[in-house]
């Protein structure tokens, strides 16, 4: 038995023992089935659903005593939700933080996946709001179960359609739903349709968390993952016309940022720690009128 | 009264498309079909008439597989030829023959449509269902079965619900025809609308039936419909089958009371 290294009078993060093990029979079973909702038996966490609950329970379920853990919400470290969630567990488990992806061992993320490329042996965590992609179109929870295990899924191309339908193209720019290993159909969670690509066959397990819905499902390591796409309408993702104004990277994911009450604004990198280690390895803004780089 | 123009059935069809064999379902002690038997071949239009409570939805739930029956048998031929009892094929095997090579058209369009997405994605779900990934071709093929189903193709981006009663209807033919499917089950398809309309309709689906060679096997509680749009007729009363044959005999010479009775009751309508 884990001794929790603070007195704070919880178990090691948060979770009772047994409730681990029941959260990490799930994971073992949502490993075995790629991209397949497992239920299990949620519980409430010491804070509101919108935190990310179901990422919460994972992580406490994955923590060990070597874990380094890092915490990320639209690709920050230091939003109020972030840094709560991340104190969470330096209270409650007593483990080691990070904001540096090479360092993590366990990433939590709401809305983004890391620019700086996962390793073999780390787990990203995902918060999940709404786990279910087939219930825009069907809001019967016993037939999208029936949906899903016929494997009918015409119906996420309908929606597919009426995007194109509706705006030229496919307008669907967070939550792009995937196929996983030609099988289940999946919701990667509202990250943008950027990150898409990020999942296929990484090298890292990726686990994810639907803490109100009660829902946990996985992409294993080297799995495939396809984002759906009409053939006369292939997946592409949404490249930025700019580097980002702080370290000049390119290929990135940018936040628009109001500069001032004037309406300033620039793009900068979502990614804030990716970001800080540029800055910190001496890249900076790429000035238009041309200097050479140094 | 005269002989109505429906479409002459073509006389090499052998093999029934469809053969209904000692169908029986009740609910608790309440007979919901009893015993029911019948052929149906391919290009051929069944009605099955008879009044509130007969049996008639019971008995098309039964023969599409939506519904178990306590005894009895559905055999069809598939496309690939093989006859098979639809009621022993699984809920996949199921599911894929009424989205294919089967069609359904519901009195409320609410229950045959999705009202949420537009036209032309209610006629593209089948193709996408069976792995159609061409958004030109899927698109093409709806605006053509609309124009087929007398809707405007430039409408195919409306909404049902911007679409009027009659309109409705036409758009759950083509969302079923898509697919090119043998056998269509409808029950009560112009059931709620004007009599205008439904002679519109009447006359679309009659077309349709015999330019595709459409079995279609209909429910309806009016006579006139039979009459005009079926080749033969099952009378039901009570869960049970009292009655059937050729539409024009068993319209214009009734054999059983119950049967007289119910001509009678449509020609002082
Ligand atoms: N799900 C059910 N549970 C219990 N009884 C049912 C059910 N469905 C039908 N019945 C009963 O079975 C009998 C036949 O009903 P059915 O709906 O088939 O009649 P119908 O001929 O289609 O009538 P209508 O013309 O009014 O639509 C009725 O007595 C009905 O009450
Ligand atoms: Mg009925």
């Amino acid at each position: 038995m884990i001794e929790s290294p603070h007195e704070t009078g919880y178990n090691f993060a948060y979770l009772d023992e047994q409730t681990k093990r029941m959260i990490r029979r799930a994971i073992m079973k949502a490993i075995a089935i790629p991209g397949y909702q497992v239920p299990f038996a949620a519980r409430e966490m010491p804070m509101p659903h919108g935190w990310g609950t179901g990422g919460v329970q994972l992580t406490a379920a994955l923590l060990g005593p070597e874990d380094v853990l890092k915490v990320i919400d639209q690709g920050a470290d230091d939003t109020t939700n972030a840094v709560s969630i991340r104190q969470f567990f330096q209270k409650t488990a007593g483990i080691a933080t990070t904001t540096r992806t090479d360092e993590a061992s366990i990433i939590q993320t709401r809305h983004r996946i890391p620019e700086m490329p996962l390793k073999a042996g780390q787990i990203l965590v995902y918060q999940v709001p709404i786990p279910e992609p087939l219930r825009f179109l069907e809001p019967r929870e016993t037939e999208t179960r029936k949906m899903h295990a016929l494997e009918e899924y015409g119906l996420m191309h309908v929606k597919l359609y009426e995007d194109i339908a509706r705006h030229g193209y496919i307008a669907t720019t967070y939550a792009y739903p995937v196929r996983v290993e030609g099988r289940y159909v999946m919701d990667p969670s509202p990250i943008p349709k950027f990150d898409n690509p990020k999942m296929q066959m990484s090298p890292a397990l990726q686990l994810f968390g639907a803490g109100r819905e009660k829902r946990i499902y996985a992409i294993a390591p080297h799995t495939r993952v396809a984002s759906l796409d009409f053939d006369d309408h292939p997946f592409k993702i949404n490249r930025f016309d700019r580097p980002c104004a702080l370290c000049g990277g390119e290929g990135v994911y940018l936040d628009e940022v109001l500069m001032d009450d004037r309406g300033q604004r620039m793009f900068v990198c979502s990614d804030t720690s990716y970001c800080e280690s540029r800055r910190a390895m001496g890249h900076g803004p790429v000035d238009a009128s041309a200097e050479p780089a140094r | 009264m005269n002989a109505p123009n429906r479409p002459e059935l073509s006389q090499d069809t052998e093999l029934p498309l469809m053969q209904v064999r000692g169908l029986t379902r009740y609910f608790g002690a309440r007979p919901g079909c009893i015993d029911v038997s019948f052929d149906v071949f391919a290009g051929e239009v069944l009605a099955i008439v008879g009044e509130s409570g007969s049996g008639k939805s019971t008995l098309l739930s039964l023969i599409s597989a939506q519904l178990k029956p306590d005894q009895g048998a559905v055999h069809y031929q598939m496309r690939d030829g093989v006859n098979r009892n639809v009621l022993e094929l699984n809920e996949a095997e199921q599911r894929l023959l009424m989205r294919t090579d089967w069609g359904f058209v519901h009195q409320d369009p609410a229950m045959g449509l999705r009202m949420g997405i537009s036209a032309g994605a209610n006629i593209g779900e089948r193709l996408m269902a069976i792995g159609a990934r061409h958004y030109g071709d899927i698109r093409s093929a709806a605006q053509s079965w609309l124009t087929c189903v007398e809707i405007e193709p430039d409408r195919i981006d409306d909404l049902p619900k911007a679409f009027s009663g009659g309109m409705r209807q036409r758009l759950q033919f083509a969302r079923n025809l898509v697919t090119q499917p043998r056998l269509i089950f409808m029950d009560e398809p112009t059931g709620g609308l004007d009599v205008s309309v439904q002679a519109r309709l009447l006359d679309l689906l009659r077309e349709l039936a015999a330019n595709l060679g459409l079995a279609v096997i209909i429910v309806t509680h009016d006579l006139g419909v039979a009459r005009i749009l079926s080749h033969r007729i099952l009378v039901m009363r009570r869960g049970r089958v009292i009655e059937q044959g050729l539409t024009d005999q068993v319209l214009d010479d009734p054999q059983e009371p119950y049967t007289q009775l119910l001509v009678s009751s449509i020609l002082q309508a």
